[in-house]
């Protein structure tokens, strides 16, 4: 089987991407040494190769815009080309963390209240009045951050409302627009999602510690930075709880294949949806990686079955 | 319940204190979108290496393997090849230096003699001056070595000669070891100014009457735009200045050939520094460099080098002068491959790169290039490696950038991002 990688890409998580998208192709060429793994950047180039060389199946592995929102699964689909993961429609709706959360809402989870604005907004209503009244309204702290992205660039957590102005410069630099959302305070988790043999399944949740307050670009990428429990200090209760937000998640937002939720697990045990992501970092630092190992499942294993279950789509 | 918990590094709490910075940075990740065609890349300081005569390089490195392929593939000398150590003389000639062959030591790399040289003078909390800004490449060397990095100001003609008294009589009245003073006279990285005589001739007093030993880096002193090449410092002291030169941005970067030249004290320390910690620099590149300056127009070519960065630095210079928003400053570099910008009032380039590379522009942000966190206004812009046309899409794309992070900061009334940024703010050395 021929399976292309793909990762890079021009967010500002291409290196993370790239990172990523080595080590799954790693992970195959060892697991099925029989199958031709190749790995390919997005650029002006891919179209060409996709055509001629025509890929049995593709991972597409591409973090932060035109990877997760959904753009590059529609020339996929439109290529009539498989690939793992979710369809450009739902991921488009994951990857938008205000619509995803409304969803999440509707269908009954908990997930911290949240305003969601335009530049735009600010500039013409005011900074002051509108941050103000984001201030009364959902109290503080605010957890700020850009509406689409990843791997926490721009985000910040604002305990004084007058630091917030110098939050939205951060949020706005990574995109146009930011939201802004309670913070609950409680442990951090992320729990992936994978679909085998047609069922649905959590892995254990990764419960992480980071030296700061804020889980960041940093914290993320540089090992021994951040602590990381797996499985999570969580009680049982609550460790299936967190799992069946995720699964929630997975399943109301129309996801395929594997998909990761961050949550939080607050004082009550009470699990809260934070974001879900279509294309989990799969770096030597990642939290997906860490839960296969838990669940005693490789990387090249898991991967290689979901590219046999989407080339036969 | 107890779980044993993992910070995926089983040496975490082994790392000596000095490498508590070297962390992954989100402003060094953007830099890899920045190696991406689609981005004008005003970032790197890749020489133009292409603007080199390929063909002619190919029959050297042939002949050279050929002819001494037993020499330049085996063990050399610490101080390096004789025979180049020679040549090396031909060539700061040019800037007015004259010294024995004996005098240099061939480095991997003008960066490895900066290595060396604080390696044999400074202990940890000894004092090092340089410019602010100054070369990042330096800062990090003073850093590993644990000095107290101290910057003095420059002004359109470099590093000014009172400030850097000042600071000395600072440190001398607080007991500080001044060990070094570090600078770049010669079309400045970032700084893009360039030391005049007199300048030069005034900071040489002040060190002298200091006791202190002046650091001169001049990787660019022959890629001067006009008259002749700068007159070296070191031209008018053998005994108080080290000198370092290099043939990346005259030849090769990618053979990493650089030289010191030094006091004789000096350099019997550097070559056994040296042989510890590389044993030799490498024969094939001593020898490749070697064959080329013996055999082929090396003055012309260095001549091909300038008329290259000029027509660029005009591209840039002429851009900025056409589209940059009012409030924007920059120097007007006469050589080398850099401008120093200044945003307008309030402006923060580290906050403002994301929004730049997502409009496919990178440059690199001031801050980088001081150890105390100036520089937040600044950026560098090299003009060393994009095609002129390049850069003066460059230039456009990020005067929208400028003019949006205005409003932005109009809207919010500060340019600062809440988070402090961790880790390196400037790109690897293998980006345009």
């Amino acid at each position: 089987m021929h399976v292309l990688v793909l990762a890079g890409g021009l967010s500002a998580e291409r290196d993370v991407s790239l990172r990523s998208g080595r080590r799954v192709a790693e992970a195959l060429r060892i697991e099925r040494p029989d199958w031709e793994v190749q790995l390919a950047d997005v650029d002006a180039q891919l179209l060409d190769h996709l055509r001629d060389h025509r890929p049995d199946v593709v991972i597409p592995l591409l973090h932060g815009a035109a990877g997760e929102d959904g753009a590059l699964r529609d020339v996929l689909q439109s290529l009539g080309i498989p690939f793992v993961g979710s369809i450009a429609a739902t991921s488009r709706l994951a990857f938008d963390k205000p619509v995803a959360k409304r969803l999440i809402t509707d269908a009954g989870l908990r997930t911290p209240d949240c305003v969601a604005m335009p530049q735009s907004t600010f500039r013409e209503l005011g900074s002051t009045g509108v941050l103000t009244a984001v201030v009364e309204r959902l109290g503080l702290p605010l957890v700020v951050k850009p509406a689409k992205g990843g791997s926490a660039l721009g985000a910040s957590i604002v305990h004084d409302a007058s630091d917030l102005p110098a939050a939205m410069i951060g949020a706005f630099a990574y995109g146009d627009v930011v939201i802004m959302e309670q913070f609950i305070s409680g442990t951090e988790v992320a729990v992936g999602v994978f679909e085998r043999d047609g069922d649905v399944l959590a892995l254990p949740a990764v419960e992480i510690v980071p030296e700061s307050e804020l889980y960041d670009y940093s914290a993320r990428y540089t090992a021994g930075t951040t602590e990381f429990f797996c499985p999570a200090r969580l009680t049982d209760e609550q460790e299936m709880q967190a799992q069946a937000v995720a699964l929630n998640a997975h399943v109301v937002l129309g996801l395929r294949d594997w998909s990761r939720t961050d949550l939080i697990v607050d004082a009550d045990g009470e699990a809260w949806f934070l974001e879900v992501n279509v294309a989990p970092g799969m770096t030597e630092t990642s939290l997906v990686p860490q839960a296969l190992s838990a669940a005693d499942v490789t990387v090249g294993g898991i991967m290689s079955e979901l590219a046999e279950v989407a080339a036969e789509r | 319940m107890t779980t044993e918990g993992s910070r995926l590094d089983p040496w975490v709490d082994a790392y000596a204190a000095r490498a508590n910075a070297m962390r992954a940075s989100e402003i060094r990740a953007l830099f890899a979108v920045a190696s991406r065609p689609e981005v004008v890349s005003l970032a790197g300081g890749m020489p133009y290496v292409q603007a080199l005569p390929i063909d002619m390089l190919t029959t050297t490195a042939q002949r050279l393997l050929v002819e001494r392929g037993p020499v330049a593939l085996q063990y050399g000398s610490g101080q390096g090849d004789e025979g180049l150590r020679e040549q090396i003389l031909e060539v700061v000639g040019e800037v007015g230096v004259t010294a024995h062959p004996d005098d240099i030591v061939v480095t991997t790399g003008s960066q490895m003699a900066l290595d060396l040289v604080t390696r044999v003078f400074c202990d940890p909390g000894d004092v090092v001056i340089v410019e602010a800004p100054s070369y990042v490449g330096a800062l990090g060397v003073f850093r590993a070595f644990e000095c107290e990095v101290i910057h003095v100001a420059m002004d359109d003609e470099g590093l000014v000669p009172q400030a850097l008294q000042e600071t000395l009589d600072q440190c001398s009245r607080e007991g500080k070891r001044v060990k070094l003073v570090y600078t770049i006279p010669s079309f400045h990285n970032p700084a893009g100014v360039t030391q005049g005589p007199q300048r030069r001739a005034e900071i040489l007093q002040i060190v002298q009457s200091a006791g202190v030993l002046l650091l001169e880096d001049d990787p660019y002193g022959l890629l001067g735009f006009e008259g002749e090449a700068p007159r070296a410092i070191r031209a008018d002291d053998a005994e108080g200045v080290i000198y370092l030169g290099s043939f990346s941005k005259t030849i090769a970067s990618g053979l990493r050939v650089g030289w010191a030249v030094a006091p004789h004290g000096v350099r019997e320390k550097l070559v056994l520094a040296a042989e510890a910690a590389v044993l030799c620099p490498s024969n094939y590149a001593q020898l490749t460099i070697s064959e080329y300056l013996a055999t082929q127009p090396w003055r012309e070519q260095i001549k091909t080098f300038r008329e290259v960065y000029r027509e660029r630095r005009d591209a840039l210079l002429e851009s900025l002068q056409a589209l940059m928003p009012e409030g924007t400053t920059w120097t007007i570099p006469a050589g080398g491959f850099y401008s120093w910008l200044t945003l307008p009032e309030g402006l923060d380039a580290t906050a403002m790169l994301p929004r730049a590379v997502a409009n496919l522009v990178a440059y690199v942000p001031g801050t980088g290039f001081y150890v105390d966190g100036q520089g937040r206004q600044n950026l560098r812009l090299s003009y060393c490696y994009p095609e002129p046309d390049r850069i003066r899409e460059g230039v456009r794309r990020l005067s929208a950038v400028i003019e949006s992070e205005l409003e932005l900061v109009h809207t919010f009334g500060t340019a600062h991002a809440l988070n402090p940024v961790t880790g390196s703010t400037v790109p690897a050395p293998d980006l345009a």
